[in-house]
């Protein structure tokens, strides 16, 4: 294990800093079939809502230039079945354990997070910037003084380290930013997906039932990487960053931006076990630059 | 990465590719392909049409950017083969109809062949909008085969012949066929294999979640194969 990517976030001890994107690992157990997903610094679960959901009708992926759009809305189990079902696995391996809960009002919120307070994982990622439920997540992401009362109230009852995951669609990322440090978020994610529309123009309708959806891979990845880069500089809490990292090189780049950590998702589509190759890369970059850790080049830019 | 055999133009808009690859696939399973890095983002998740130990025959059609550029691949080419994913169809005995439409025609050759071998009776149907293709392969595999050009390949099949009917096409052949078996006091079971739209393929992402009575199933895990009245309700 190489010693230039360990990387500390809130006193937890990532062996590297490449965890999987929520929504785009499931649980691990998928994946695990391909390598052993202790070789990965992190992973964060699937999104999960207190109840469980069947996710959106119609269409759910369309592929842009160099990126997709989803329109999954979030179907998963349920906190109570992730908890029976798929906590112990994850909790088996050496892995940082991240736990991603959405919401469609602060209620929702607060009773998922009483569920997963007595259990054992590392972070919660609370989700305010799903664009994929309609009166959900997104509304909580776009605008900093509602997004304010979610993780105030989150982080009054929340016993775990706690990360907001941030929109790329807010009104003022910066400003959202630095309203999660002050209502005591111990990290960030950023971005999510960016809202987009695609249109089928034979049936003269959008491609997705829900009309807009989530834009994702290398198409967002100078956007992502400056967002990252900008709201590194104006907080002091820890950055996982993510937003179409698809190579080494890409990850090196967010580092370089001012992430801690990273979020690898779209990639893992294009073949299961991109995240391991990145990773591969990033130690081979540290060690032909004479990088003894990643802290000597993170936020240089 | 494995390298084409060939990759033979079969009409206008299909093609049939030869890869070398070891593999133990069984009927009605898929791959993932991919033949470029980064760009497209997707791999495409191609049915396979034959299979032995060493080669694996997919029979595409170019409908986008992915598929076209399998197209343009040559004899010694390189492509990347993810899989073999899903469940494929059963392995049942008896007397049972294959019926597929346009590039659904693609895993029932496999399919046919490997319940030959195993002792059923095999009838084949296959529905063309136009252009046929391997209808004489197909023939080969089967006991009667039976080719529908620009019309309802599901008016060609009294289900109450068979004791079984795995089927691959259009939406709305699978659900015509589905609701025709129901109506026979037999209900014959309708094997459907779903072609929703996938991201990942190995059953991450749900983005090809199909909607049944036992609840959300993932297309590329669960499936493709599911029983036709779960599906159409």
């Amino acid at each position: 294990m190489s010693e230039a990517l360990k990387t500390e976030m809130c006193g937890v001890e990532f062996k590297n800093p490449v965890a999987l994107a929520s929504g785009t690992c499931g649980f691990g157990e998928e994946l695990n079939e391909y390598f052993d997903i202790s070789l990965l610094g992190g992973i964060c679960s699937k999104g999960l809502t207190l109840n469980p959901r069947k996710g959106n009708t119609g269409i759910r992926i369309w592929e842009t230039p160099s990126g997709i759009m989803n329109s999954v809305g979030l179907e998963n189990p349920g906190v109570k079945a992730y908890i029976e079902d798929h906590l112990d696995f994850v909790n088996s391996k050496d892995i940082v354990n991240i736990v991603n809960l959405g919401g469609h009002c602060i209620d929702d919120y607060l009773q998922g997070i009483e569920l997963l307070n007595p259990c054992r994982f590392d972070f919660l990622e609370l989700n305010i910037s799903c664009p994929n439920v309609k009166s959900g997540g997104m509304n909580f992401g776009v605008k900093t003084e509602v997004a304010r009362e979610v993780v105030r109230e989150a982080r009054k009852i929340c016993k775990h380290k706690m990360i907001v995951k941030l929109s790329p669609n807010a009104e003022d990322i910066t400003s959202l930013a630095r309203m999660c440090e002050e209502e005591g978020a111990d990290a960030l994610t950023l971005v999510n997906t960016f809202l987009g529309l695609a249109i089928d123009i034979n049936r003269k309708k959008a491609v997705f039932d829900n009309g807009y959806a989530g834009l994702s891979g290398p198409a967002i990845k100078p956007i992502a990487l400056r967002m990252v880069n900008q709201v590194s500089k104006s907080v002091k809490i820890p950055v996982m960053g993510v937003g179409g990292i698809t190579s080494w090189q890409d990850a090196i780049e967010f580092i370089m931006a001012g992430a801690t950590t990273l979020q690898v998702g779209t990639a893992s589509f294009m073949a299961p076990s991109k995240s391991v190759s990145i990773i591969e890369g990033m130690e081979k970059y540290c060690k032909e630059n004479g990088i003894s850790n990643l802290s000597e080049i993170r936020g240089i830019i | 990465m494995s390298v084409i055999e060939y990759n033979k133009k079969l009409s206008s808009d299909m093609y049939l590719m030869k890869v070398k690859e070891k593999n133990n696939s069984k009927m009605g399973q898929f791959y993932m392909l991919r033949a470029w890095d980064t760009y497209p983002v997707l791999s495409r998740p191609i049915s396979i049409y034959d299979a032995d130990s060493e080669s694996v025959t997919f029979l595409y059609k170019t409908v986008g950017k992915g598929t076209e550029y399998f197209a343009t691949l040559k004899e010694g080419d390189k492509i990347t083969l993810e899989g073999p994913h899903g469940n494929g169809f059963p392995q049942l005995k008896g007397k049972i109809a294959l019926v597929g439409g346009g590039v659904g025609i693609a895993p029932l050759y496999l399919t046919a062949k490997k319940l030959k071998e195993s002792g059923s009776k095999v009838d084949v149907y296959l529905g063309f909008s136009g252009e046929t293709v391997l209808t004489d392969e197909y023939e080969k595999v089967c006991d009667n085969l039976k080719v529908n050009v620009g019309g309802f390949v599901t008016d060609d099949i009294n289900p109450e012949d068979y004791d079984a009917i795995f089927t691959c096409g259009p939406d709305i052949m699978m659900r015509i066929l589905t609701e025709k078996a129901a109506k026979d006091a037999r209900e014959v079971p309708v094997y459907v294999s779903m072609e929703n739209r996938m991201a990942c393929g190995y059953g991450v992402c749900l983005c090809c979640s199909v909607d049944t009575e036992n609840g959300n199933m993932r297309a590329c895990k669960e499936g493709p194969v599911f029983i036709g009245k779960e599906v159409y309700r």
